[in-house]
């Protein structure tokens, strides 16, 4: 197998984003490098998740230039995305997982092993044969998770991925983002919830009204925010 | 002897001919489903994820074809397939075969459109997911309609209703031939016209009992289904 070209870095250079005459992003200079996890943090309607769609290439920006590891269009084979709402496959759980390596081009004979140590490492072993979508929210979300680790991804962005879950799911999902962080994966996650912020050290991009106003280590961000914006989200002000 | 109990004992004793009857009938409707099935499911499909001018037009002109009256659709292919048409060499005209051919032009539309609908609707729900996943065309049409599976059974079952119901068609192309091209809608038609009231009416209770059971265990199939993949 050939050595599969790098996406990163993930290089956004004056992008911006606009849907009619909304202004979803504005001017978005970035560069996202191996390294700890980053966290999109901004209120509800900040343009959080239409940054996360336009790294994986869901979206095209209306202005600006997005490269991943220098190419402008490469196939999403290295990202992996998890969904807010992650749909499930009608299928079971294992045919989630053995679904996603077999568009991830994983030779026949390795799928159901594979598929097999994926659902042990998201906790979901016993439950391989549950048809998907009569999971909890919380097993749906590992589900989407394994199904994302399957693309073997060099970056993995998740879109506010414990937003609709309960404290102990919201653990699990946790622990395999942080555990998938320390296998080198770089993770860029977007999240309004400052525990979870606090939870999983690494960098802040703060984002406000579709503008990136603060980009700072965890602790720098939530201890010294430099910017109005950031202060009074921090403070709990609505940010309007 | 009243009508109905003659009906009855013709049912009940196993009539040859009348078995022989419901078997051409049964074996011309379900070979013309899996012919429209086989065509209009992939097509429904690519319809569904497909964008190009003039596809709100074919949109509309396939759910009006729905309604396709089966007497015009037995005059043209009995045109096409009459020894001096286009497709007489085949000479298929009055045979089962020319009934299945009929028949799926018949449904074709509605397996058709009724698969565009349920893929676009499902298309809506899996495409960032599958676009996330970099899914190629082929495998979106294949992807969208395995996971459709189950509603897609409505879509051949209203196909098999109108195919087993219809007499029109079939009369045409079929020249209603006794033991040979004779169904059960054309025999309802033609014993109730010469007045043989028992005989129609046994065969018109086989085809109202038929089309409920299969849609009773199409119903069943469907609610099993939903309770085993949510």
């Amino acid at each position: 197998m050939r050595a599969p070209e790098s996406d990163l870095p993930l290089v956004l250079d004056g992008v911006s984003l606009k849907a009619g005459a909304t202004t979803l992003l504005r001017d978005i200079s970035l560069t996202i490098a191996p390294g700890v996890p980053c966290l999109i943090v901004g209120p509800n309607g900040s343009g959080k998740t239409s940054l996360l769609r336009l790294c994986m290439g869901l979206t095209a920006p209306t202005g600006g230039r997005i490269t991943w590891g220098g190419r402008t269009d490469p196939a999403p084979t290295r990202r992996a995305f998890v969904f807010q709402r992650p749909v499930m496959l009608r299928r079971a759980a294992s045919g989630n997982v053995t679904y996603a390596l077999a568009q991830a081009g994983t030779p026949r004979w390795q799928r159901a092993p594979r598929a097999k140590a994926l659902l042990q490492r998201v906790g979901l072993a016993d439950l391989a044969h549950r048809p998907a979508r009569l999971l909890s929210g919380g097993e749906q979300q590992r589900l989407a998770l394994a199904r994302a680790l399957a693309r073997d991804p060099e970056i993995l962005l998740l879109d506010e991925p414990t937003a609709n879950l309960d404290p102990a799911a919201t653990r699990a999902v946790e622990e395999i983002v942080m555990s998938a962080a320390q296998s080198g994966i770089k993770i860029v996650m977007a999240s309004h919830d400052l525990g979870q912020v606090r939870r999983l050290v690494g960098e802040v991009i703060f984002l406000a009204r579709g503008t990136l106003c603060e980009r700072a280590a965890t602790n720098d961000f939530l201890d010294h925010p430099s910017t109005a914006e950031a202060r009074a989200f921090l403070r709990g002000d609505l940010v309007v | 002897m009243p009508d109905h109990l003659s009906a009855l004992q013709l049912i009940l004793a196993g009539d040859p001919a009348l078995f022989a009857i419901v078997r051409l009938s049964l074996g011309v409707s379900i070979a013309a489903v899996a012919l429209a099935a086989a065509v209009g499911m992939p097509m429904g499909a690519l319809l569904a994820l497909t964008h190009f001018p003039g596809r709100p037009v074919l949109v509309v002109l396939l759910n009006a074809m729905m309604g396709l009256p089966p007497v015009v659709v037995g005059l043209a292919l009995y045109l096409l397939l009459s020894r001096s048409g286009p497709l007489g060499t085949f000479g298929i005209l009055f045979t089962p075969a020319a009934m299945v051919v009929a028949q799926t032009v018949l449904i074709f539309p509605i397996i058709a459109a009724l698969t565009r609908q349920t893929i676009e609707d499902l298309w809506a729900e899996y495409r960032d997911e599958l676009n996330a996943m970099h899914v190629g065309p082929i495998g979106r049409m294949t992807t969208l309609l395995w996971d459709a599976r189950f509603s897609l059974i409505t879509a051949l079952l209203a196909g098999f209703g109108r195919a087993a119901a219809e007499v029109g068609a079939v009369m045409i192309v079929g020249g209603n031939i006794d033991g040979f091209t004779r169904t059960m809608t054309t025999t309802v038609a033609l014993e109730t016209s010469k007045g043989n009231l028992p005989l129609a009416m046994g065969l018109g209770a086989i085809l109202i009992v038929l089309v409920l059971a299969i849609n009773a265990a199409a119903w069943g199939t469907r609610i099993w289904s939903q309770r085993l993949t949510g």
